[in-house]
Order: structure tokens, then sequence, then C-alpha cells
């Protein structure tokens, strides 16, 4: 891809994620994660050339749900607005895509949901098959379970050795102003907590939450002329299979081929040690595991060595989720914007007691789909 | 004015959205569906490229981009690949809780089946168990006429 030397993310901005946000609409997250993020670039909305929202039609509860945010995040105001369902590290690729082409110098990239607003199970039941799959009951927990166990059973992952991610993004979301739970959990609290669906426990999932996200992408000169420019050297997108059958569950093939993508663009062919920080999308705890091999942070099967080894832990190696992850707190959606939003924070040395000392690289990575269907990998740096 | 609205009351409207749709199978689901009815047969579609046997079948290959129009029976057993035990209440899952559901591999497909798991309880599965469709006796053209498989 060329011109991606030319690529800067400029201001960032997130709601605090929650439970229940009781006292916002779509639009008030939106409003105040957008005002935030200008605010971090030092722009107003006269410096913003295009806008795209990231939502899901099913989870607001409307069609075209992107029409009820756009007032909010300067839409209303004659921009050329465009959307995007699917996680908000894709809405980005597109936001980045579309200066690329030329026509924009900028792009504002915003994401939201209220998980707190609609039923999960039948809201991701929905995600399946109306005719092979759906009648079965399936939903994001019982299919994640059946990834789990497949996960374990291929590569000999323990229990332990998942409940060990959920310890570390609890104990990490403790210094982390925006995370919903902040609350330390022990390895027996996590082994010990209610059976979900086996082998998945109340504490290797995530919460349902509500909140949103902005990012800001400039390019060219506008990107030079930033406040506090973090630049994308390398990002890739990929998807697998949607029928969960056609796919062995235990393998993030989609996470491989564009992690390898963005590693190719950024130069980068030893990622545990060339990686300062790395941002994952850890909605269930075993996933983390999963996606280290998947993001060639350890070979394919060796998660869970990783995790054993400290590699993975705040004054690790490479640390993962210094922000505390989705473990902590899971808005849908929004997800990934996080993670990169983060990234860009820890690359600035912004990150406030969750920073990560002497970051020059880091990564973020979103995914979308049920078991991890598709994947997007960024690496943003100095 | 401008108004505090710290001590405002929060309010919430409550509603459903409630939507009839009518999905077309297709005629390589139609057909399944309807083997599966007046037959109590399982059959598969076939990659003329990578010779990968689909169940449910497919009218193109998930991994080659081309239509497999060759049919394949399937056995009504196969190998347990991944099972969960769900424990929570769900509407959604037809039977009680704790139901078992799993991928099952049937002899001759190469890709996973997705469905409910009988006739053993929770603390005697296994993955690697070998199981055996068990079929519903009014069967209406709907994937769950196969009732669930059980180990053989």
């Amino acid at each position: 891809m060329s011109g991606i030397d030319n690529i800067a993310i400029v201001g960032v901005g997130q709601t605090s994620i929650e439970r229940n946000k009781l006292g916002d609409t779509f639009a008030d997250m939106v409003f105040e994660a957008t005002q935030k993020a200008l605010e971090d670039a030092g722009m107003t909305m006269d410096d913003i050339d295009n806008v795209i929202t990231t939502s899901n039609d099913f989870w607001d509860g409307r069609t075209i749900s992107t029409m009820a945010v756009g007032d909010a995040c300067g839409a209303g105001m004659g921009k050329n607005m465009s959307a995007l369902e699917g996680d908000g590290t894709f809405s980005c690729f597109y936001g980045m895509t579309r200066i690329l082409s030329g026509v924009y110098g900028t792009s504002l990239v915003v994401a939201h949901v209220k998980g707190s607003e609609s039923e999960n199970l039948q809201i991701t039941n929905a995600i399946f098959d109306p005719i092979y799959m759906r009648p079965i009951g399936l939903d994001s927990l019982n299919t994640a379970a059946l990834q789990m166990r497949r996960y374990m059973t291929k590569y000999g992952i323990s229990e332990e050795q998942c409940a060990k991610v959920s310890v570390k993004n609890h104990k990490n979301a403790m210094k982390n102003p925006y995370a919903q739970i902040k609350k330390e959990v022990s390895l027996e609290d996590v082994l010990d907590s209610r059976l979900i669906a086996d082998p998945l426990k109340l504490y290797d999932c995530s919460p349902i939450s509500d909140a949103a996200a902005a990012v800001i992408i400039a390019g060219g000169d506008r990107a030079k002329k930033a406040k506090k420019p973090v630049w994308v050297k390398g990002v890739g997108y990929c998807a697998d299979a949607f029928f969960l059958g056609d796919r062995d569950l235990a393998d993030a093939v989609a996470l491989d081929m564009a992690a390898s993508k963005a590693f190719e663009m950024a130069e980068i062919t030893d990622p545990l040690n060339e990686i300062d920080v790395a941002e994952v999308y850890d909605a269930f705890s075993y996933m983390e595991l999963m996606w280290y091999e998947g993001l060639g942070f350890c070979p394919v099967g060796g998660g869970g060595k990783l995790i054993d080894k400290g590699v993975t832990e705040m004054d690790g190696e490479l640390p993962v989720n210094p922000s505390g992850g989705l473990l902590s707190g899971h808005p849908v959606i929004v997800g990934g914007m996080i993670r990169l939003a983060e990234a860009v924070l820890q690359v600035r040395g912004d990150a406030g007691d969750h920073q990560v000392k002497g970051v020059n690289t880091a990564l973020a990575h979103g995914i979308n789909g049920a078991c991890g269907q598709s994947h997007c990998v960024w690496i943003v740096g100095r | 004015m401008t108004t505090d609205l710290k001590d405002q009351e929060l309010l919430v409207y409550e509603s459903r959205i409630k939507v009839p749709y009518t999905w077309s199978v297709g005629e390589v689901g139609s057909r399944f569906l309807t083997e599966l009815k007046d037959n109590k047969r399982i059959w598969g579609t076939k990659c003329p490229m990578c010779e990968a046997v689909f169940v449910p079948p497919k009218k193109t290959c998930t991994y080659c981009f081309v239509t497999c129009h060759e049919w394949v029976e399937l056995k009504d057993e196969g190998v347990l690949q991944t099972y969960t035990v769900v424990r929570y209440d769900s509407s959604l899952i037809p039977g009680k809780k704790p139901q078992i559901m799993g991928v099952i591999q049937l002899d001759g497909a190469d890709t996973g089946l997705v469905h409910l798991i009988g006739g053993v309880s929770p603390d005697q599965v296994k993955v690697g168990m070998r199981l055996k469709a068990v079929f519903n006796d009014k069967r209406t053209g709907h994937i769950l006429d196969i009732k669930h498989f059980k180990p053989i």
C-alpha cells in the first residue's frame, strides 16, 4: 500500500465504559467521544473533512443506526458521512483509505454501542445462519465455549493458563480510569467462578457494556502539521469462513494473514522483540492466548507457555492489554477502536498510570464475527 | 436559563421489535432439508477443486470459490470435535439446561456440523466420542428434524 508513510492518528477520545450509561443516549456518548478527540487533536469540526460512524443496527434497535448519531459527530454540518457495521478497527481502516484516495485530508471515525439496552443472547444468536445454526441456540457465549475447548484440546492449553489472562487484565484495569470492572481477581477466583458454558467460567468472559470512542486520522501535510501525530506503520485486515464447522476453531488463520500483511508493511520480522506494547481483543480469556499465536508473539500452540513465563505482564518483555482489555469492559463495535486509541496513547506516553515505559511501536487488534471470524491489525509508532 | 440536570430522574423507554421474515433456503439447502424430512438421510456437497465435502451442503466452496455440483451421501455417524455444556437459561436453545451442544464431523465430511448432543450426561461427554443422529418421528424439513446426536 503506497502512501502509508504519510498517515497519522492525530486525536483520540473515549467515554468511560459502564454497564449501563443510563443518562446517555447513543448520540450523547458519541458527542462526548468526538469532543474529546477534537480537543486531543487541537482541532475543531472545521478541520474534519469526512465522518465515518460505526454501529450495529440490531444492537441499536433501529434501521440505519448511523443516522441517529450523525449530528453528534458533526455530520449534520454538511459533511460526507459514511457508515460501517463491524469493529472500530475496520472503520478506522476505511477512514485511512478515504484519505489515501486523495479526496480527504482528515477522517473522523466514531463508534458506539449500548449493550445494556437489549438482550445479548438474542442479538448474538442472530449472528448465525437462520436455517442451520440459529435453531441450535448458538450465541456468543456457547460458541466461544466450543472454540475454547477445541483450542485447549488441540494444543494442550489448560484452564489455568486461560485464567491467567483474566487475572492479568483485571489487575491492569485497576489503573485505567475508563475501565468498567475495577476488581482484582486471583487465579482461584477465576477457576472457581460460576460455570457459564463449560469450560467457560464467569471470569473468563467479558461483561456487557456501554461506551463510545472517536479517532481522528490525517494524511500528508495535515498529518505533519498535527499537534501530536502517531504514525501508521502497517495495517492488515482478513476474514475467515462464516460457518463455524468450516474452520478449525483452534487456529486463527485470518489473524495470521492480517498480522503478516501489517508486519510486512511495517517491516517487522520479529514481533515479540520489535513491538513494545499490544492491545488485543480479549473478549474471552482464552482468546488472548490464541491471538498471541496469530500475532506471531509465540509459535502456534505456545500461547499458554507465553503467559506462564510472564512475557505479557505489565513488567514483561511485551505487555499485552495494559488498559485491562475487554475483560474489564467490552463495548462491542467500539472494542477494537479503544485498543487503537490505547496504542496511540502508549506511543505518545499519554497512557497515564498504565503507561508502559519506552514505547516506540505499538500494536492494536480488533475482531468481528463469531469466534474471531475477521481480524484487523494496526502497527503505530513514532 | 441553564438548568442543572444532575438530580433529574432518568427514564427508559421499553419497547420491542418483532418482524416476520421468510428466508429462502435455496436449491441446495432445500434438497438437504427435504432428504432429512423424507428419508432421514444426510447429504453433503463436494468441491471439484479441493474435494472438501461440506455439511450442511454449500453451493459454493468456502476455500476455492467454485460451484460444488457433486452430492455425497454421508453416514449419520461421526466424531465429536468439541462440545460445551450450556449452564444458563436461554429461550433460544431447544432443550432444557444443562444442554450439551457440539461440533460433529460426520464420516465422509470434511467440515463440522454444529448440533445438539443428547442421550449422555454432561460428565460423560468427551471429545473424540462417536455419535449417531437421532431423527424426530415428526419431521418438517428443518435442521432440528435431527433431534440430537447421541453416543453410539
